[in-house]
């Protein structure tokens, strides 16, 4: 057996390439931003002298100065996004999958119009909502406003993201940028649905029919449950994209007034390459990561587990 | 009439009277469906109604979303070539430097990825169950974890600012989803071929090019879209990495143009749909590849 011995070396070989190229831009990156983070370097120079975790304490810190407040309402920007951002799409994405499960006619038709966003960038999409939800002023009004006015609609006029509002810390003029995302990426929960639905087998709704059982009754009772594998999923995707939100955000409406629409994402961007603050822009990223690395680590482990063990 | 016609003819009739009962809970889901087409398609003709008015139609707020008065064509010419006495660059470089950059990278990570989801679906050595998921992490993280350092490399390598960096970068961050989908994707082929070819004679070399390489196409065709979105699409590396405007992507230049102080809604919405035109065209023609490369993202192919 040399020959399949001297196949499996090259078998190795061959993927080497990608593991050193992924070992160094991926992990020795993630490495070397995280000294960055740790490092005082402040300015178009490099400067690795140590500042152990001080610039993190200058994000976190309670009395606070610019940069906390801000990466304050970045975090908790992030959450509310997160949060309605996910109910958007996992909601919508299964109500439009469930009703486009029932035999439509034109079912491909819909399918397509509520999947081709997702073949579009966050910057084009960012421009056609800015469009949208511009507010326009009181004598002027733009976009949906002026829709709004046309119809008769006076309550619904808003002054949307450039609204200083807020319940608590969350910031309403999000909303606006939740739709724009919400509109990209329902189509997706709504492909993966339908995927889950086609492999449901038929027989096992008739046998339901046949025990007597309702069609909203076994929806209920015998798809949703065999949907919830999907959701965890799609929310794992979904809410990675969400935690490191930045094009759409940057395109649409960037930081905002007082940071209403800050993301970390764009935080990170301007201080790193517009402000010249590497080290807080290298201990943005790290936090990012972090975040992100909670969701995913955990999910990448269950999934490729349950792969082996299949 | 006997009354067996009789009831077959009732039966007739009841047959077309449930025919033509209109079902509410269908109607109203019919109802619905269309309602949400028409929301997801109100972006659409924004950007189309737009893209056709002249600049003082554009302006005239209170025709902002009425039709455009006729075919204004010019805005699109404006949007490719620009304006040069406003100071507004057009999109037509810009657009070839995304054809320069995403072919290429497109090309070489598909090639990549088929290599290696060869391997790794077909030669698993030791170690390899412990790689693959270390290499698939790398899809996942915000990019901005790697773009100082990542600046920081280009520059000394000389590829600082170039096309040609931000092709590496492309193809280097594209090797975990193209593995992913070619190693699920040749999962599905029959072990026993490699194995008869194996017992032919065949080394892993030969394998790969007698036996998988000739199926691979609809996998290439996947891998091959989705790559090509995601790169054509791409903002984060493109902004970081280019700062000359006349090397930048569409993507780049189109938020430069959104964001300018003047907006001259007309050509950027123009704008907005040459930059939106390639990707969309690809998913209207092949969408079904397209669904394909979306599931396999998710891990579970």
């Amino acid at each position: 057996m040399s020959y399949a011995r001297r196949d499996r070396w090259i078998a190795f070989a061959m993927l080497l390439p990608s593991i050193i190229l992924i070992a160094i831009f991926v992990y020795g990156f993630i490495g070397w931003t995280t000294l960055v983070s740790l490092s005082q370097w402040d300015g178009v120079k490099p400067n690795y002298a140590w500042a152990g975790l001080d610039t993190y304490m200058q994000l976190f810190s309670r009395e606070g100065g610019v940069s906390a407040k801000r990466f304050n309402i970045d975090l908790w920007n992030t959450f509310f996004f997160t949060l309605f951002f996910l109910l958007l799409c996992v909601g919508l994405g299964l109500l439009l999958a469930v009703f486009l499960d029932q035999k439509i006619k034109g079912e491909g038709i819909f399918r397509t119009i509520y999947l081709f966003p997702m073949s579009l960038s966050f910057v084009v999409t960012g421009v056609v909502w800015q469009w949208i939800f511009a507010p326009g002023t009181p004598t002027r009004l733009r976009g949906v406003n002026a829709l709004f006015d046309l119809a008769g609609l006076d309550a619904l006029k808003w002054k949307w993201y450039t609204s200083t509002d807020s319940i608590g810390p969350f910031h309403l003029a999000l909303i606006p940028v939740i739709i724009a995302a919400a509109w990209q990426l329902t189509g997706y929960t709504m492909a993966m649905y339908l995927a889950g639905l086609r492999g449901i087998p038929e027989e096992l709704r008739e046998a339901a029919r046949v025990d007597g059982a309702t069609e909203v009754g076994i929806y209920r009772h015998i798809i949703l449950p065999m949907l919830q594998p999907i959701t965890l999923s799609a929310l794992i995707v979904l809410g990675h994209i969400s935690l490191k939100i930045f094009d759409l955000v940057y395109t649409m409406t960037g930081k905002g007034s007082g940071f209403v629409t800050d993301v970390p994402g764009i935080f990170m961007f301007e201080t790193t390459f517009q402000g010249n603050h590497y080290s807080m822009g290298a201990a943005i990223s790290i936090i990012m990561l972090l975040m992100v690395a909670v969701v995913i680590v955990p999910y990448l482990i269950y999934s490729l587990r349950r792969e082996v063990e299949l | 009439m006997t009354t067996r016609a009789l009831d077959a003819q009732l039966a007739v009739q009841r047959k077309a009277a449930r025919a033509f009962k209109i079902d509410p809970l269908r109607l109203g889901i019919y109802l619905l469906l269309v309602l949400f087409a028409i929301l997801f398609l109100v972006p659409v003709y924004v950007l189309i109604s737009s893209s056709l008015k002249s600049f003082t139609e554009v302006q005239d707020l209170s025709r902002m979303w009425s039709p455009p008065s006729g075919l204004y064509l010019e805005s699109f010419k404006a949007a490719w070539s620009g304006l040069s006495e406003k100071g507004l660059r057009g999109l037509r470089g810009n657009l070839l430097n995304s054809v320069y950059l995403t072919v290429p990278a497109t090309l070489l990570s598909s090639m990549l990825g088929s290599l290696n989801g060869y391997v790794l679906s077909k030669w698993r050595f030791r170690g390899a169950n412990l790689i693959f998921p270390l290499m698939l992490f790398g899809m996942f993280i915000p990019y901005q974890s790697t773009l100082i350092p990542l600046t920081q490399t280009l520059s000394a390598i000389g590829l600082g600012g170039t096309l040609w960096g931000l092709i590496l970068v492309h193809v280097i961050y594209g090797i975990p989803i193209t593995t992913l989908i070619f190693r699920n994707y040749y999962a599905e082929v029959p072990t026993d071929l490699v194995e008869a070819a194996q017992i032919d004679g065949a080394g892993i070399l030969g394998i790969y090019w007698r036996v998988l390489f000739p199926l691979s196409l609809p996998g290439f065709v996947v891998v091959i879209i989705w790559q090509f979105t995601n790169i054509w699409n791409e903002f984060l590396f493109a902004v970081s990495i280019l700062q000359k405007p006349e090397l930048q992507p569409i993507t780049v230049a189109l938020r430069n143009l959104a964001g300018s102080q003047i907006k001259e809604w007309n050509m950027v919405m123009a704008g907005t749909v040459i930059s939106a035109l390639p990707t969309l065209l690809i998913y209207i023609i092949l969408g079904r590849f397209f669904i394909r490369g979306l599931l396999a993202g998710s891990v579970k192919g």
